[in-house]
């Protein structure tokens, strides 16, 4: 395991290290639906959302639930379901990432940490999971390698031969992240991985994020817990209604948040305990609302003209993106 | 050690279960026959004339003039010593025709259950796998027409086609009951097992193959298995993995569920061919009123689809992990 990290830190130290590892850009992403009859109807969860993972760092996307994570998670491993149409350009490692690609690396290059134990075969024992399928000849030699990762984090020997619903919150959790330690993937997307979890085991969890991080991967920290993700991310992306709003960097929530650039994010920064407790008036617009102009727009307190006619254009500022119209 | 606890726990709980059905079973059945218009007499004698002097006889031996509490107490005495009495129509004791009977009928009756099962399960797991494809709509078709086909149907048609037209397998012709082992050769009896057996295996092949469809087809649209290609695993090596252990258990629990149906088939299957079984057995006794043969297969056969369900139960409790679990955690 060891070399294992060795070998990704010396990738990321490469040529490429300021080049995004892997680009996504105006994804959408809709579901075909079939209403009363043979009527089609086309569900729209996601669109026109970039964002950019980078070697060595840890892009948190926050949003409320239900609002797509899951989903851009799971695009970005090509294992949609079959009724979703997604239109996307991603780059990964500076190549076109087809469908093709994904298939061949994920698991790889490319690893998930999944939301909930359901992920999990129920009826398989954790280490036959943990190190998945592999070649007889190397089972040896992987089993070796899944008992030091569990050693690390504290999963016992028993655990090896334990079944999923035997497994408590946490334990699983680390079951979870080890399957992406085992692999030696350089992008790791791990998805709401804090939730039902004590204060102390929430804060070893993201530790080991930041430990991949260190080691070099590129993290995708997808949650709703936006102070979660202010503890360990570099990045922040806010999710909202299926799309990516502002991309901050963590230092700017510091402070009074005064650097922060869209309204729905000084929103958020308002609504944290620390800060004012203030929760935002309205809700998310519905799915199957059609919204021509900010999707923002309802709830915001500094619209004007402009942002009902047309989605604003992603504009670069101090180092973050944004989309709104009332930034300079 | 606890598991061996649990298991005899449950044995002792089947088999109170299972003398407290029999005890019900058989008074129902003999009550029902007690009030229905057979006469055993008359079923003994069939067309010998008698006088009627040992008319009277017969009719005290039969205990005609008994009343029926005292009749069923000492049947019941008698079979609880292992008497079940004598047949009336093959005029040996029940026990011996049963014994012979039995195992005529549980060949066939294994024979279909493992082939359907085994078919069954592979055309399931094809048919999930390929869901949407010509190759799944051929196997779902397949599926409904046989669900849809009665059972004398079938073996009326197999019948005609192998045994009439072709002239492949014999035409039924039972072997008298007395004539067996020595005088019927593997050869024969092998033949004689075939078609009908084939027959109970086709329509037994419906139900266990569409429920493997639709139990790998939700199992494939499970998170686990999303999980699963996410890591890069795919194609066959993934049903395999994930497919098949999760879906083996419910299927083989369904299997032996359908015990009662399966005698169900043999009953009427054995009645076509004329096969020397059980059920050929049983639908005699029904017929020519033989009182002391009809308890005796009502007991073994209750004791059939009693113990398949007990074994479906089995499975259930004790081979899955997650049960096992939770019942510990009570
Ligand atoms: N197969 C599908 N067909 C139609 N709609 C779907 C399908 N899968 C998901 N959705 C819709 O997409 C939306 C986003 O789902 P997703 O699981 O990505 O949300 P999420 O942000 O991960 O939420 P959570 O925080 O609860 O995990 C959901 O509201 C759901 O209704
Ligand atoms: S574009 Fe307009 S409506 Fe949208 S967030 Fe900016 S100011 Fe508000
Ligand atoms: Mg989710």
């Amino acid at each position: 395991m060891g070399n294992m990290g060795n070998k990704t830190e010396i990738n990321a130290k490469g040529k490429k290290e300021t080049e995004a590892l892997l680009k996504v850009e105006d994804l959408s992403l809709s579901f075909i639906q079939y209403a009363s009859g043979l009527r089609q109807t086309e569900l729209k969860v996601i669109c026109n959302l970039s964002i950019e993972a980078y070697r060595g760092e840890i892009l948190a996307v926050v949003g409320s639930s239900g609002s797509g994570k899951s989903l851009l998670a799971h695009a970005i491993l090509g294992i949609l379901p079959s009724n979703a149409k997604l239109d996307v350009k991603m780059e990964y490692n500076g190549k076109k990432l087809t469908q093709e690609i994904k298939e061949e690396i994920r698991g790889k290059e490319i690893a998930l940490i999944p939301q909930a134990t359901t992920y999990l075969d129920p009826l398989m024992r954790i280490s036959n999971q943990v190190i998945g399928c592999v070649e007889e000849k190397n089972e040896g030699l992987m089993k070796k390698v899944q008992r030091e990762v569990f050693q690390r984090y504290d999963l016992k020997p028993d655990v090896d031969r334990m079944f999923p619903h035997e497994l408590s919150g946490g334990m699983t959790r680390r079951v979870l992240v080890s399957t992406a330690v085992m692999s030696s993937a350089k992008l790791i997307i791990a998805d709401e991985p804090t939730p039902g979890l004590d204060e102390k085991t929430l804060n070893e969890t993201l530790s080991y994020f930041k430990d991949m991080a260190n080691k070099g991967c590129a993290v995708i920290l997808i949650t709703h817990d936006i102070e979660a993700a202010l503890k360990i991310s570099d990045k922040i992306a806010i999710f909202y209604a299926g799309t990516v709003l502002e991309v901050a960097n963590v230092e700017d929530f510091k402070n009074n948040g005064e650097n922060l650039r869209h309204p729905y994010t000084r929103a958020l920064w308002n609504a944290l305990p620390q800060n004012n407790f203030q929760a935002i008036k309205g809700h998310q617009p519905m799915q199957d609302e059609v919204i021509d102009g900010c999707i923002f727009y309802e709830r915001c307190s500094k619209k004007n003209e402009l942002c009902s006619k047309g989605i604003p254009q992603f504009k670069s500022i101090n180092g973050g993106v944004v989309r709104c119209n009332n930034v300079s | 050690m606890l598991d061996n606890e649990k298991i005899a726990g449950f044995i002792g709980k089947k088999i109170l279960r299972l003398i407290s059905l029999l005890v019900i079973v058989c008074f129902v059945s003999f009550m029902l026959i007690q009030y229905s218009p057979i006469d055993p007499v008359r079923a003994y004698i069939g067309e010998m004339p008698v006088s009627a002097e040992h008319k009277a006889k017969l009719e005290e031996y039969w205990g005609v003039n008994t009343p029926p509490q005292e009749k069923f107490l000492n049947w019941a005495g008698d079979a609880l010593k292992g008497n079940f009495g004598i047949s009336l129509i093959y005029r040996i004791p029940v026990t011996d025709v049963i014994k012979e009977r039995f195992t005529a009928s549980l060949a066939l009756m294994a024979a279909s259950w493992l082939f359907s099962g085994i078919l069954g399960f592979i055309l399931g797991i094809v048919a999930g796998m390929k869901k949407g494809t010509w190759i799944d709509k051929a196997i779902k078709t397949y599926c409904y027409v046989l669900a849809a086909t009665p059972t004398f149907w079938l073996a009326l048609i197999l019948l005609m086609v192998f045994s009439v037209y072709l002239g492949w397998f014999p035409i039924g012709l039972s072997v008298p009951i007395g004539v067996t082992a020595e005088n019927v050769t593997f050869l024969d009896w092998f033949l004689r097992l075939i078609l009908p057996a084939l027959t109970l295996s086709l329509l037994g092949v419906a139900q266990i193959a569409l429920f493997t469809r639709e139990k790998l087809i939700e199992v494939l649209s499970s998170d686990y298995v999303l999980f699963a290609k996410a890591r890069g695993e795919k194609g066959l090596d993934l049903v395999l993995r994930h497919g098949i252990r999760n879906v083996a258990l419910p299927a083989i629990t369904l299997q032996f569920l359908g015990f009662s149906e399966l005698f169900g088939g043999t009953v009427l299957v054995e009645q076509v061919f004329s096969y020397p079984g059980i059920g050929q057995a049983a639908v005699a006794a029904g017929l020519r009123s033989d009182v002391p043969l009809l308890l005796g297969i009502v007991i073994v056969s209750a004791c059939f689809v009693f113990f398949g369900n007990a074994i479906a139960d089995l499975i259930y409790q004790f081979v899955d992990p997650r049960i096992k679990q939770q019942e510990a955690s009570i």
